[in-house]
């Protein structure tokens, strides 16, 4: 039977939480890297074995950890991010120039068909990548280097890249979005790139074609329709039908369209879920309630999705990277939440159960979808 | 000050014990003058998952939340390349890399 393998990070630790196909009994691991912060952890497409994992302190830095077993045992791999050539500087708060410094790496993505080449976006804002497995770290400094570097501004919580999306019909075609810079898109695997937010509305830029500025959460993606984007925006739920030449606001009638996390249906590229938070000073669900948001019309309608979730006095958050979609038939969603839930759906959203209760708070949720030769449980 | 007697024992903090797989204190061999740069320099070159995480990468700079001490003396403001004390280059006393205390 096939199973399931779920990679979750968290403010101090990794956890890998399995089950078969039906999804029901859990097996817990962990936590990994105990007291460490893992922002993110995900597993290679072209081998399920292959982990790598992004572990990092205020004490002690980065670390960047690999594991070749399905995460029963892990390595330390090369953790110097260098910037290309002179750093530069991008704004700081205040507006004044401030020097780039590496702070951390926030989201790791695996290429999807070599397990030895993966892209790190990290704070401050920079994509890197290896193609030997982690040994080295290289930047890919067209993106920082392509113009507006130098007027990006970190958002609340810092100038990182945070989302890399890769484009499975077409591997010289990454989307990134950064904080509080906005999208981009390269069309040339990493050489050249542009920014990709016309369309976008927020608050505090009057200039309705500004270049770049806005502060972008998410962008999800179906593999079947590599063209068409969905995004979380600081405001607004947003959609590409162009591979992000143009945006249009599919906010519909979600009760907040604030949040961060966002994901699509692994079989339904037109259901997208997204969980809206209040706003961005009250970073919890409306009114006390924990829902998520289903979309079957690729945005602009919604539905609640609440059986099996706290309906009252709820008030965590769930961060950007801590929702993903199994790719089994009957499609799973996950979600992890900052009070250290980690929910799970075996139907599409319509029933939740929480798998865990009480893991430190969620930063990250990825989720594998494993063959019966590797399904454990 | 004395030359290094060959052996220096470095104490780090538990989460970088865990890192370097080593469950005690660390015993290096070192063949120059114990100065906070030679030994770290040892102590990388055998456990080299540790580069980065007591001093950055280029800078060579000590993390700013690291702090060395020896001999119940604070050296982390010491010049890198100044000889730590006698015990210390003798291996009677090790070398202790702590994580600051943080919080509230």
């Amino acid at each position: 039977m096939s199973g399931v393998r779920v990679l979750v990070g968290t403010r101090k630790g990794a956890f890998v939480l399995t089950s078969d196909a039906k999804r029901k009994q859990w097996d817990v691991s962990g936590p990994h890297f105990g007291g460490w912060e893992i922002y993110h952890l995900k597993g290679s497409a072209a081998d399920p074995n292959r982990l790598y994992a992004s572990q990092s302190s205020g004490w002690f830095g980065q670390i960047i950890q690999r594991s070749n077993d399905g995460g029963k045992t892990w390595q330390p791999v090369d953790n110097k991010f260098v910037y290309d050539g002179v750093p530069g500087t991008h704004q700081w708060y205040d507006g004044t120039p401030h020097p780039w410094e590496f702070k951390r790496v926030w989201h790791l993505e695996p290429s999807l068909t070599d397990p030895d080449t993966v892209y790190a976006g990290v704070e401050d804002a920079a994509l890197f990548r290896t193609v030997d497995g982690g040994q080295t770290w290289q930047e890919l400094p067209g993106l920082r280097g392509h113009g507006s570097g130098p007027a990006w501004q970190p958002g609340a919580g810092g100038l990182c890249l945070h989302t890399v999306v890769l484009d499975p019909s077409d591997p010289a075609r990454i989307f990134v979005a950064i904080s509080a810079a906005g999208a981009f898109r390269t069309n040339d695997a990493g050489k050249t790139w542009r920014p990709i937010n016309r369309g976008l509305k927020s608050e505090g830029i009057p200039d309705p074609n500004a270049e770049v500025g806005h502060c972008v959460h998410r962008i999800a993606m179906h593999r079947s329709r590599p063209g068409v984007l969905f995004m979380q925006k600081h405001w607004d739920v947003m959609r590409s039908d162009d591979a992000g030449d143009s945006w249009h606001e599919v906010s519909g009638n979600l009760p907040s369209d604030f949040g961060f996390a966002m994901d699509v249906h692994a079989h339904q590229p037109e259901t997208l879920y997204v969980v809206p938070i209040k706003s961005d000073s009250e970073h919890y669900p409306p009114d006390g309630k924990l829902r998520v948001y289903r979309s079957r019309t690729g945005g602009n309608e919604w539905e609640a999705l609440t059986k099996g979730l706290p309906q009252r006095d709820c008030y965590v958050n769930v961060l950007r990277d801590a929702m993903a979609v199994d790719t089994l038939d009957s499609c799973g969603v996950y979600f992890g939440t900052t009070g250290g839930q980690v929910y799970a759906s075996a139907d599409a959203g319509d029933n939740w159960a929480p798998i865990v209760r009480d893991l430190p708070a969620v930063l990250s949720v990825e989720v594998q979808t494993l063959p019966p030769s590797l399904a454990e449980v | 000050m004395v030359a290094s007697s060959g052996v220096i024992r470095v104490v780090l903090p538990a989460h970088l014990r865990t890192l370097a797989h080593v469950d005690d204190e660390v015993t290096l061999h070192l063949d120059r003058e114990a100065t906070q740069r030679s030994v770290l320099d040892a102590l990388e070159a055998s456990y080299p998952m540790l580069r980065g995480t007591i001093r950055d990468h280029i800078t060579q700079k000590r993390r700013p939340f690291v702090r060395f001490f020896a001999c119940e003396e604070d050296l982390s403001h010491d010049l890198p390349d100044a000889p730590l004390p006698d015990a210390v280059a003798t291996g009677a006393e090790p070398f202790l890399v702590v994580g600051a205390m943080a919080g509230g």
